[in-house]
């Protein structure tokens, strides 16, 4: 116990023994111009990733028949986020781990009432023809339950088709294929991601009605895909091009590449991958932020000696032996 | 110390405690030392001034970019070159503290009631992985686009999601270039002046008795 205390005082009291010249502010200098140097050579050279963002427009004009499919389901309430719960709406009460549900406790703080928000206010908000106009009002005028009727008929007839709107046989959808339609030519327009934006105000700064209707189409997730950003592919540290990416972020991709956290229909971890993976990561980062406080994981850098190499020159100079 | 000018009660001052709470803890030849201890003889010492620079590098780039506003670089060719020099500061950045980090692990350096030091320096990697990350969010690009979709059910299923929103870009803006690197700079401050304070961590098995690890 003696000894214990000792060495802490010596380890914490200023350093009596040798000393060397060290130019701390000469080697500051040198480092930030080097450093500068190898960050414009690399510039130079490698420049930076910068994909074009996707668009509306560029999803109804390429993929119209995605486009439309996805604008149908978020009319029935069968699209991800129709269906996600908080923050945006009660659908679902979120993932969970055991008996916390924090993504339910935290609440509906961003509500997306997605029908409304995605199609409705969109095509309210821009000039119709006559027979959309009518469709609109049609649709408006309806119960809940009439709408849902409607647009789930037409989205389960979609889904028989393969998801091509073209085949489908006739039935009562009522306005949907029209309003579907309508807001497919808006979007291959251009007007719809300033509609999904502002919603007919001047100000705004939120994304989140475009990333929603984004996430719930396949348009956004192929080009994922093509450009190797899934989760399941190490995509949360990986960017488009061959640049590095956040590498920083490997201790929480990893996760995503191993079961059970991989396998979505495996209950509890699997299906809540999402929460149990935050926790993971929450439980590890503390473990190395308070490794000075844990024993066994403090005395690691003294059992496997690596330090022996960083202070070589000093323990021959000195002639200190590893204590075992 | 008192002057001929200073009464007994000027000790007791607000102002005069700070005074020479500092001037006891870190006096200016602490604050910038010529000499080092001989055991301060390796490459992996560098990586901590390393990094510095390379976050010195990246606030320079990055005010830039806030004066010129996120879009810029995607019309400009000067745009896109300081665009590429505050992603590859970041880059070498993050190198840079890794090797700093796990050169500080292998050298248990929060010996002698530097734990402190430690957890500021984890704190600093955590703050730069999240002003990192909220960089990524704000290119106003695919990738930025893709990013958000994703992250944003991670925080989400944590409820995190109701305070911090990936998908506002507004509000992630702000974090990235104001709150971040504010926070940033403080806790490295306080870091680098901890280290100051306690001096470079003597070798293990310089004296008997490092069981203490």
């Amino acid at each position: 116990m003696k000894t214990q205390s000792v060495k802490q005082e010596f380890d914490a009291a200023p350093w009596a023994g040798r000393v060397r010249k060290y130019d701390i502010v000469k080697e500051a200098t040198i480092a930030f111009v080097i450093v500068s140097m190898l960050v414009v050579l690399l510039s130079l050279i490698f420049s930076s990733p910068d994909d074009k963002q996707l668009t509306f427009r560029g999803w109804a004009q390429t993929n119209p028949t995605d486009f439309y499919a996805t604008t149908v389901k978020e009319l029935a309430g069968t699209s991800e986020s129709a269906g996600y719960g908080p923050p945006y709406n009660t659908a679902s009460s979120g993932l969970n781990i055991g008996p916390l549900w924090l993504q339910k406790w935290a609440g509906v703080t961003h509500p997306v009432d997605v029908p409304n928000d995605l199609v409705v206010t969109p095509l309210s908000l821009s000039v119709l023809s006559a027979n959309e106009t009518s469709a609109l009002d049609t649709w408006k005028s309806a119960s809940a339950d009439q709408q849902t009727m409607w647009a789930t008929t037409y989205d389960t007839a979609i889904t028989d088709a393969n998801g091509d709107y073209t085949v489908v046989p006739a039935g009562d959808y009522g306005p949907v294929p029209v309003l579907a339609n309508a807001l497919t030519n808006i979007a291959a327009k251009g007007s719809l991601d300033s509609l999904l934006l502002a919603g007919g105000n001047f100000y705004s700064t939120d994304n989140t009605k475009q990333i929603l209707f984004f996430g719930d189409g396949a348009y956004l997730s192929d080009a994922a895909t093509a450009a190797n950003l899934q989760g399941n592919t190490w995509g949360m540290m990986n960017e488009t091009g061959r640049y590095p990416g956040q590498a920083w972020l490997w201790l929480y991709s990893i996760w995503y590449q191993v079961p059970p956290f991989t396998n979505e229909a495996s209950a509890p971890v699997g299906s809540n991958a999402d929460a149990y993976v935050m926790f993971v990561v929450l439980g590890l980062t503390a473990g190395l932020m308070f490794t000075p406080l844990i024993p066994g994981l403090r005395s690691i850098p003294r059992i496997i000696p690596l330090h022996r190499k960083i202070w070589k020159s000093y323990y021959a100079e000195e002639n200190i032996k590893r204590r075992k | 110390m008192i002057t001929e000018t200073q009464t007994p009660e000027d000790s007791k001052m607000w102002t005069a405690r700070l005074r020479n709470s500092w001037q006891r803890n870190l006096p200016i030849d602490k604050l910038l030392p010529d000499t080092q201890p001989a055991y301060v003889a390796s490459w992996i010492y560098v990586f901590g001034v390393l990094t510095l620079v390379a976050f010195v590098d990246i606030l320079i780039s990055g005010l830039i970019l806030a004066f010129a506003g996120p879009a810029w670089y995607h019309t400009s060719s000067l745009g896109l070159f300081v665009n590429s020099l505050h992603f590859w500061g970041v880059q070498l950045f993050f190198v840079f503290m890794v090797v700093h980090l796990w050169g500080k692990f292998w050298m248990a350096a929060w010996r002698g009631r530097r734990t402190a030091t430690w957890i500021t320096g984890m704190v600093a990697f955590l703050a730069s992985i999240g002003t990192a990350f909220t960089g990524y969010l704000i290119q106003t690009n695919f990738d930025a686009q893709w990013i958000a979709f994703e992250a944003k059910d991670g925080f989400n299923a944590v409820g995190v999601g109701a305070f911090f929103t990936p998908t506002n870009i507004g509000q992630i803006m702000l974090i990235h270039v104001a709150l971040l690197p504010l926070v940033l700079g403080v806790i490295t401050v306080m870091h680098v002046l901890m280290v100051r304070k306690r001096g470079v961590v003597p070798p293990i098995d310089a004296l008997p008795g490092n069981e203490a690890l």
